[in-house]
């Protein structure tokens, strides 16, 4: 089977984000495999080591972006896609549209992976968006995943301690998060590999997508940290006893 | 004023609290309200939601039969309702299953939408969400054919509105192409409030140690009503289970109160429960970064000030 793994390429969680001119970011900073786009990678290899085929990873995003599908090969699949744009920011409409020729032109799917959402923008529904696109069904915040004749199960956390166990038909959209699977890290020999991995780069315009506008950045603002904490002082009973008082008189916050 | 859609999600047959603050956003400065139930009947949740200003609850249902354990078909449904009551703009509650049914909506429609979102303006026709793990926020102006925005629980604070309630009942015309269907829900940990709802939430970190110790800070939220959760470290570590995890790759949550126990103040753990209401940390390192991201700080061992804590709250 063709298994294509969608992987977004974004700046690393813990990087300091400065905020430029009011709708940009200082990009000078360290990008990495989107998260969750890991646990992507990890069971579309588990699943064509059991099913045989192809892994490949498809990325839209900036040439620098190369980076990120080189990663991504360390840690699993076989060739990559890079699809350029100079656009620092491509909307998920416009990207679903995108990634939905390019798996085409490329020959299709037998199951997609992703991530749930990408770390930057959090939209979360670009899964959606491409399974719409190419008439699959589509499951998101994955934890478990199997697949036996033609037939997905996967389980999704829906909070409360809850989890929806799902079946859909193949080919399908599964979005991944944290618990699918356990991370491999990739080793140097991995990384080594990775850089002999063919990767077709092409470019987003030669697509000839045409997307609707659904969304605009009107501001975009750092958000300030609290400062001047109260520091309880005293011994534990006076230290809890103040804050059961400020937590009910001041914050307001119990009862 | 505008007419306004809000799709309330419901517990057997009350309306879950968390739905209350949807329903404030969506009345803005005093939009007329319908709210739409996916299951049970229209009437039996008309004593709660008018208390919040809906003037029409609506059972929707499909002529494709049973649509409870079809998404697809749910999500269809509510896009011929959109139609049929002619609302162009849809809250709803940022859990699982509201982020889940509004992507089903806005894929099979044209439409923006902004998920877990902390502010919605209608009239702009816009929506406030963060980027970058929280540590920026975004406005975004939504288009297309419906404009589709869930709220992260607790973010924004219910008022009440009383008014006069209608119910009905309506049956769109859709159908499902059977490729997906919900074969069962499994209940782990049954009857623990759920964290993205808790209004309290006291979360133990890496020095707690085992998943023993984790009952110091059940009995500290059960004194509150509140949840507990758990930072990634303790959550990888085995001491509790991943539905606990608060941050980026865990919930992401919004209480009145939250009690870090034991947690350094990590970005990504931030990432999850930055827009708390009051933020207290208890932590045994005076310079620990979670002093400087806080409200209230007492600087000494967990397992010393948490049953303190607990004792105090039940005086
Ligand atoms: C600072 C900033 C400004 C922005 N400004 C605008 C703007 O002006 N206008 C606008 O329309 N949008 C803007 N965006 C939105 C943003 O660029 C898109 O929403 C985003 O690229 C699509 O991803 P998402 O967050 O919806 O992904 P999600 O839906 O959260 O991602 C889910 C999964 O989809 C896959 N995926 C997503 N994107 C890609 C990709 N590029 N390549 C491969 N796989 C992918 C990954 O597997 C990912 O895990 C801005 C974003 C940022 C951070
Ligand atoms: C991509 C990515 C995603 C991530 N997602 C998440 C996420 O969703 N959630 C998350 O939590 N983390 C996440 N992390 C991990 C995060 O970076 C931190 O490693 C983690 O949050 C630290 O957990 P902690 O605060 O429990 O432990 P530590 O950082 O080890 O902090 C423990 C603190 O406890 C204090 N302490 C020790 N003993 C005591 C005592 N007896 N009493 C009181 N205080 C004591 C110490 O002074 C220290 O400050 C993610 C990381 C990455 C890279």
């Amino acid at each position: 089977m063709r298994v294509y793994v969608c992987v977004k390429h974004v700046p690393d969680t813990a990087a300091n984000i400065k905020v430029v001119g009011g709708s940009g970011f200082d990009e000078s900073v360290k990008f990495i495999v989107n998260p969750y786009d890991e646990y992507a990678i990890g069971e579309a290899s588990q699943l064509v080591k059991k099913e045989g085929g192809e892994v490949v990873i498809v990325t839209l995003g900036k040439a620098s972006a190369m980076t990120t599908v080189r990663a991504a090969l360390a840690i699993g699949g076989d060739r990559g896609i890079l699809i350029k744009t100079d656009k620092q920011f491509v909307e998920s409409d416009e990207t679903a549209l995108i990634l939905k020729k390019a798996i085409e032109d490329d020959g299709g799917a037998d199951m997609i992976f992703a991530g749930k959402q990408a770390a930057d923008s959090e939209g979360m529904q670009t899964c959606y968006r491409l399974a719409a696109n190419l008439g699959m069904p589509v499951a998101t915040e994955v934890v478990g995943f199997s697949y036996a004749g033609g037939k997905v199960v996967v389980e999704r956390e829906i909070g409360g301690g809850e989890r929806e166990v799902i079946e859909m038909t193949a080919p399908c959209v599964v979005g991944a998060t944290k618990g699918l699977n356990e991370v491999r890290y990739p080793k140097l020999p991995d990384i080594m590999k990775a850089k002999k991995k063919p990767v077709n780069e092409i470019d987003a315009g030669s697509l000839k997508v045409d997307a609707a506008g659904l969304v605009e950045l009107v501001a975009l603002e750092q958000v300030p940290e609290r400062s001047n904490a109260k520091m309880l002082e005293g011994s534990v009973t006076e230290a809890v006893d103040t804050l059961v008082k400020l937590l009910r008189d001041e914050a307001k916050v119990l009862e | 004023m505008a007419r306004i859609g809000v799709l309330i999600e419901t517990n057997e047959n009350s309306v879950k609290p968390a739905n209350f603050g949807v329903l404030t956003a969506a009345r803005g400065a005093g939009n007329e309200i319908c709210a739409f139930v996916l299951e049970g009947d229209a009437t039996a949740f008309q004593d709660d939601l008018k208390t919040y200003g809906v003037s029409k609850v609506i059972a929707v249902g499909s002529n494709d039969g049973d649509f409870s354990k079809k998404p697809d078909l749910q999500a269809a449904s509510l896009v011929a309702a959109m139609k049929n009551f002619e609302i162009t703009a849809l809250l709803a509650l940022s859990s699982s299953r509201g982020k889940d049914l509004l992507a089903r909506m806005a894929a099979a429609t044209n439409s923006g939408l902004g998920l877990d979102c902390i502010g919605v303006d209608l009239e702009a026709g816009t929506c406030v969400k963060t980027y970058f793990a929280g540590k920026t926020e975004a406005t975004l102006k939504l288009s297309g054919d419906l404009f589709l925005c869930a709220i992260r629980p607790n973010a924004i604070e219910e008022t009440e509105a009383p008014c006069d309630i209608a119910a009905e009942a309506f049956t769109a015309d859709a159908a499902d192409d059977g490729k997906l269907v919900i074969k069962e829900v499994k209940t782990s940990d049954s009857g623990k409030v759920d964290l993205s709802e808790a209004n309290v939430i006291v979360t133990g970190g890496r020095p707690i140690g085992s998943k023993d110790n984790f009952s110091i800070l059940e009995e500290c939220a059960n004194a509150m009503g509140g949840a507990v959760g758990a930072s990634r470290v303790a959550v990888d570590s085995g001491f509790a289970s991943h539905a606990m995890q608060v941050g980026q790759t865990g919930k992401i949550v919004s209480p009145k109160l939250y009690i870090g126990c034991g947690l350094s103040g990590s970005v990504q753990h931030f990432a999850g429960m930055k827009t708390s209401k009051v933020i207290v940390a208890i932590n045994n390192d005076k310079d620990a970064p979670i002093f400087t991201k806080c409200d209230y700080g007492i600087v000494g061992d967990l397992f010393e000030v948490v049953p303190a804590l607990t004792a105090a709250l039940k005086k």
